[in-house]
């Protein structure tokens, strides 16, 4: 699955808040080392600063801080604030199900639904944290890379 | 299949099965479990929490006996509102059997009160899978919550997992437990292969 480019955007910011809790980190630091628009950037922050997870910090220095207990806060209380996420009556334009098929096509859709929604209420920034430490993909990648090059040699 | 009861206060709904094939090896009073390895016979020992639980006091965590089955009821039945006596007395009763797939009862114990409990199982070729540990239940008394209890237990579990040469651990939750789900999240764990389906029998 996608996420919305500014959803993305919030959970970077909030994971390079949360992984410096001792320092204020401007929009400029973020936005340079993850080759994200300055201005889009400002924007995801206003807003997660209108739902109480970072505030600005002014004056010498400035930038930003997290204000939400990154043990607390979970990828989708994030997300929520830039789309919507779970049941969507989308599939038949708002209007109501009346077929077999609209309605078997409905409980697949709401089965992933759950799923996604489970998913991202479960995991907290605190837990991203430790992913992002553990790196699970690091040895996938150094498999891939070990595949390829005995590939490019027969 | 698994009935979790760490953080929230909820009857959780309870499957009474248990796991299928009971062989617990509960080791000598206090003691840990049997381990596959020939060589190694390595009791789970008394492990002094890493954690500071200056409230609690010292915490230790330890095999369960056949002693400590009515306090592991009576937590039980604190957390999740369900008594489920007979459900537990079964498992301690076959968990002193041989068995080919050990089972871990193991506590954690402050100020000689019982205040959590893990239970896990290694089973081989269920679901086509090859050996494995499994947690099916971990609980937590609520005042001794959000000190590193659990982390302790589930942390003294794998150790006993990877000493009977197991390198990888499973559970099963109900996708509304969202604080639990968060706790195994926590400890690293990730979706797996599998998808629980289930119809009814009408």
């Amino acid at each position: 699955m996608k996420l919305q480019k500014a959803s993305s955007i919030a959970i970077y910011a909030v994971l390079e808040l949360a992984a410096n809790p001792e320092h204020q980190l401007s929009g400029t630091e973020i936005a340079s080392k993850y080759g994200i628009s300055a201005h889009h950037l400002a924007k995801v922050l206003r807003d997660l600063g209108r739902a109480g997870i970072v505030e600005a910090v002014r004056g010498v220095g400035g930038g930003y801080r997290l204000t939400a207990n990154p043990k607390r806060l979970t990828l989708l209380d994030v997300i929520q604030i830039f789309e919507p996420v779970g049941p969507q009556n989308e599939l038949s334009g708002g209007s109501r199900i009346s077929t077999d098929a609209e309605h078997a096509l409905r409980i697949v859709l709401e089965e992933l639904d759950d799923h996604t929604v489970a998913t991202f209420r479960s995991i907290t920034i605190s837990t991203m944290l430790k992913l992002m430490v553990r790196k699970p993909w690091a040895s996938a990648l150094r498999a891939s890379r070990v595949g390829r090059r005995a590939a490019s040699r027969r | 299949m698994v009935e979790i009861s760490l953080c929230s206060d909820r009857a959780l709904p309870v499957n009474a099965e248990g796991p299928s094939q009971s062989a617990l090896h509960s080791g000598p009073e206090g003691t840990t479990l049997h381990s596959r390895r020939k060589h190694a016979n390595s009791p789970l020992a008394i492990m002094k929490s890493r954690s500071a639980l200056q409230e609690t006091g010292d915490l230790r965590i330890r095999a369960a006996t056949a002693s400590d089955c009515a306090g592991l009821i009576a937590l039980d039945e604190e957390v999740t509102g369900l008594a489920k006596r007979q459900y537990w007395k079964e498992l301690f009763t076959r968990s002193k059997s041989r068995r080919r797939s050990p089972r871990f009862i193991l506590l954690a114990e402050a100020n000689k009160q019982i205040v959590g409990f893990i239970v896990g199982e290694i089973r081989a070729w269920e679901f086509g899978e090859p050996a494995c540990g499994w947690v099916f239940a971990i609980q937590v008394r609520p005042k001794t919550r959000l000190k590193g209890v659990a982390t302790e237990l589930f942390q003294a579990l794998c150790e006993a997992f990877r000493d009977a040469g197991i390198t990888k651990v499973r559970t099963i939750m109900a996708r509304g437990n969202h604080l639990v789900l968060s706790f195994f999240r926590s400890q690293g764990m990730m979706a797996g292969p599998f998808i629980e389906l289930e119809t009814n029998l009408d």
